[in-house]
């Protein structure tokens, strides 16, 4: 018998092999047609931010440790009445979201919002922080 | 101790060890984030097309549906349009089932001997069909969840896949271990706990464990081996997400940028990643293509009314019989032989 050439159920096939290419190459094709031309985020500072110059942690650390350092505090002000956090450098500061961080980082939208919004995070702090009240606007 | 697994772990050891070493070792940093991403992509949609296709040639000749049920017959016998499809809609009903559940799975069955033997048994073996169930939905989840990295902006149905995904809110807060937020997602620890139950039962029932090879244990080490450091990735030694994701989107933009400052973890969890791509093709994880080209699952059983020709059946020189008598009948006549028609 000779080398078999042809393919069977060619429309099937082939319809069916369109299909895998677009799912596989979605993210290909989904920026160019409905993606923003958008750079990665720069969370803006505000001047008091900028003039502490260190948050309670190296910026670095902070980046990929924030969300876990506010859960620790959390729990710990609420379930173990701790409400100092003392850095690695020796610098005190109140286990608070609204009277720390945001002290210098009022401004969600320039600075939380732009990378959450960017890396597809919606972190439930706000849920109960509902007006923000530090938030000049 | 068995070769087939010892083999298949050390190829993992082997290449986790490959990655760190180019990595960390020699800074090869664009050949592990840009050159091996791409290759590997493009041989697994290569490949993967060749494969099908190559499946495709294969001619059916005969209508070879497993028949789980009643046959299309006279009217008033009962008959089963799910598992014996005698209709096009019925085989799209039953592969569309077959896909989404493992029907067949479903219906497995093990051979036990009880008694000492006198006995024997077919017991029905749930296990594998719900460990088989929750690795693939966990893997389809985390794959869809990982499209947040590749989409900008994100698009609604892989946020509704984080928010369902997230949806138990676990949180362990001890001194050593601190997991709350990033928000756990279930689906990462479903597929581990999925994957090595099908690995233990690999190593652990004489019967499987009989029939397995290193190309039935590699797989699972390697999912294991892209598990375990994308759950650390994002619960102990987390990478700077931003900068990830910047890389990954520049990625699929084909103007490619290496990030600034992501540890070596994320080169290894994306080089293991890519050998997966690269093996898929080649081994028997193509059943994710092949399970639309199975004969017994994707015809319909209507043998009784319609006429399916071998599709290989060549053209045959005949030779009649009034052609042969034409030929021979003066022969045949001077013989004595009676023939058809006359002088």
């Amino acid at each position: 018998m000779s080398k078999q050439t042809q393919v069977y159920d060619k429309e099937i096939v082939f319809a069916g092999l369109a299909v895998f290419l677009i799912i596989v190459t979605f993210p290909f094709w989904y920026n160019l047609v409905l993606g923003k031309a958008a750079s990665a985020p720069v969370p803006e500072l505000t001047k008091e931010a900028k003039a502490a110059k260190t948050c309670v942690l190296p910026a670095a650390e902070m980046k990929s440790e924030h969300m876990r350092i506010l859960d620790v505090w959390r729990h710990s002000v609420v379930r173990q009445v701790k409400r100092v956090y003392t850095t690695p450098d020796g610098r005190d500061f109140e286990m608070s979201l609204t009277n720390s961080c945001l002290e210098c980082h009022y401004n969600k939208t320039e600075f939380c919002d732009k990378c959450h919004t960017y890396a597809s995070v919606d972190p439930y702090c706000w849920d109960c922080h509902i007006d923000n009240p530090k938030e000049i606007k | 101790m068995n070769e087939n697994y010892m083999f298949s772990l050390m190829a993992v050891i082997l290449l986790f060890l490959l990655a760190v070493l180019g990595v960390d070792g020699f800074g090869l940093y664009s050949f592990f984030g840009i050159f091996v991403p791409y290759l590997s992509f493009a041989v697994f949609v290569g490949f993967f097309l060749y494969r099908v296709i190559g499946w495709a040639r294969s001619p059916v000749p005969f209508r070879i549906p497993t028949t789980c049920g009643q046959g299309k017959s006279l009217p008033w016998i009962k008959h089963a349009p799910i598992d014996n499809p005698s209709t096009t809609g019925g085989v799209v009903v039953r592969m569309l089932l077959e896909i989404v559940l493992f029907r067949s799975l479903f219906r497995n069955v093990k051979l036990q001997f009880r008694e000492r033997g006198a006995k024997i048994f077919y017991d029905w073996e749930l296990w594998l069909w719900i460990a088989a169930l929750a690795f693939h939905w966990a893997f389809f989840a985390v794959v869809v969840r990982h499209l947040r990295f590749f989409t900008e902006p994100t698009p609604g149905f892989v946020k509704f896949f984080e928010y369902m995904d997230s949806f138990f809110r676990v949180e362990i807060l001890t001194d050593v271990v601190q997991i709350g937020l990033p928000a756990m997602f279930i689906s990462g620890f479903v597929l581990l706990v999925a994957v090595v139950y099908l690995l233990l039962r690999r190593m652990f029932i004489p019967k499987v464990k009989y029939i397995s090879l290193s190309s039935d244990y590699f797989p699972l080490f390697l999912i294991i081996a892209i598990a375990v450091s994308g759950i650390l990735m994002r619960y102990v030694s987390k990478v700077d997400i931003v900068s990830v994701k910047a890389f990954t989107l520049s990625l699929v933009k084909l103007s490619p940028a290496l990030p600034e400052g992501v540890g070596t973890i994320f080169y290894v969890h994306l080089f293991l990643v890519c050998v997966l791509l690269v093996y898929f093709p080649f081994s028997k994880l193509m059943h994710m293509g092949g399970v639309f080209m199975s004969p017994t699952r994707n015809l319909a059983n209507n043998t009784r009314m319609k006429r399916h020709v071998n599709p290989w059946n060549y053209p045959v020189d005949v030779h009649t019989y009034e052609e042969y008598e034409e030929e021979f009948r003066d022969k045949m006549i001077e013989a004595g032989l009676p023939v058809e028609k006359g002088e």
